[in-house]
């Protein structure tokens, strides 16, 4: 699967922004039915947004949208037009346990079925913005193999728990840890929070560093102007870099010689080493990084 | 699939750039009113997209507005559809 470091979120009432999506550099684009959405608009933006993933050559973006709560009255609405589309994946606000994710997998199951569409292309992106959420997040990610991806909400989530969303984002950082460990041991993408002051390309910076230091595997983004700062943190090291390229050519060497254990700089390497570098060499690949040389 | 019967008139959109303006207003035959800096150029194309989306409804007749601010076909189809659904609010006669 391509890698996801960006995910932009776009208005899906907002057909100027939707066709210019391929131009702003995203790895993948939210198209937004949900809070971006005024409510008069909700029957529009879901007809806007069907019509564009069906006709609409969104080149190698990857496409998910945000569909309105299972406690609201779009959602079954919401499903029912957009799943028969196919985007790559739905993400579901306010998820809380596990079966808010397997009532929603079988109600897309039911549509993929109807729509002659393969059980399980479409997956999804569960949202955990509130503090149950938070403590039932590897339940959420593990509920079903549908769920490709765990996504922290912070702005609903610090409004659950009663407390200020900041800058230096503390009040974050045990959901944070916890959703990564969460998804991480689900196998599945973990994508944080969006960062609301565009201006503050600094700030942001600063939170996505943190962020990849965390695990995290992408950000959300709320303006074309904050991708790039999203990728520059998850710009591989240089030196990482190049030790990556060392790791793969010992591991590709010992499989070739029939050798279990391998060395780098002379320190052991074990699998995981092996499948960060190899991470890392796909994450430099982005980047453009030259392998020769090395 | 029943023929679409418009109850009232309704709209969609917006006068946004890359967006249109599109009005549906219950007639007995298709009308199109077509405005827009660039509607002698994209007068046929919408025509067409017009006379599809009514064809595809079984739309029986309707007075169609649209103000078009430089939206891509995909646009002026989705504003036409919303605003067809909003006037008949899901009523159909077989």
């Amino acid at each position: 699967m391509k890698l996801c470091r960006s995910m932009l979120y776009i208005p899906g009432d907002s057909p100027g922004m939707i066709q210019h999506a391929p131009v702003f550099g995203a790895d993948s684009i939210l198209l937004d039915l949900e809070d971006a959405v005024a409510l008069t608009e909700k029957d529009a933006a879901r007809k806007m947004v069907a019509c564009y993933l069906q006709d609409y050559d969104f080149k190698d973006l990857i496409v998910t949208v945000r569909v309105n709560g299972a406690d609201t009255e779009f959602f079954d609405y919401d499903l029912k037009e957009i799943i028969p589309c196919s985007p790559a994946a739905i993400r579901i606000p306010k998820c809380n346990g596990p079966a808010d994710v397997l009532a929603a997998d079988k109600k897309i199951e039911e549509i993929e079925k109807a729509n002659s569409i393969p059980v399980g292309k479409v997956k999804i992106h569960a949202m955990i913005e509130t503090a149950v959420g938070v403590e039932n997040a590897f339940f959420i990610a593990s509920a079903c193999p549908r769920v490709q991806a765990l996504t922290l909400g912070g702005q609903d989530l610090t409004a659950d728990m009663g407390v200020q969303k900041t800058k230096e984002g503390w009040e974050l950082f045990y959901a944070r840890s916890r959703v990564v460990v969460a998804a991480r041991a689900a196998c599945v993408d973990v994508y944080d929070t969006v960062w609301a002051d565009i201006s503050d390309k600094e700030g942001l910076l600063k939170e996505c560093r943190s962020i990849v230091g965390l695990g995290f595997t992408g950000k959300a983004a709320i303006h074309p102007d904050q991708i790039e700062t999203i990728h520059q943190a998850f710009m591989p090291d240089e030196k990482e870099f190049r030790k990556a390229i060392r790791i793969m050519e010992a591991a590709e060497n010992a499989k070739k010689e029939g050798k279990g254990v391998i060395s780098v700089d002379g320190k052991m390497v074990d699998a995981p080493v092996v499948a960060r570098a190899r991470h890392l060499l796909e994450l430099a690949d982005l980047y453009g990084f030259e392998r020769s040389g090395s | 699939m029943g023929i679409l019967i418009l109850l009232k008139t309704a709209s969609a959109g917006t006068l946004e750039s890359s967006d249109c303006l599109v009005t549906v207003s219950p007639a007995e035959k298709l009308k199109l009113e077509y405005k827009g800096a660039n509607s002698e150029v994209f007068a046929e194309r919408t025509m067409a997209l017009v006379e599809n989306v009514s064809k595809r409804y079984s739309l029986s007749g309707a007075e169609i507005s649209i103000q078009d601010q430089g939206a891509l076909e995909i646009t002026i189809k989705a504003r036409l559809e919303t605003a067809l659904m909003r006037a008949v609010k899901g009523v159909t006669k077989e």
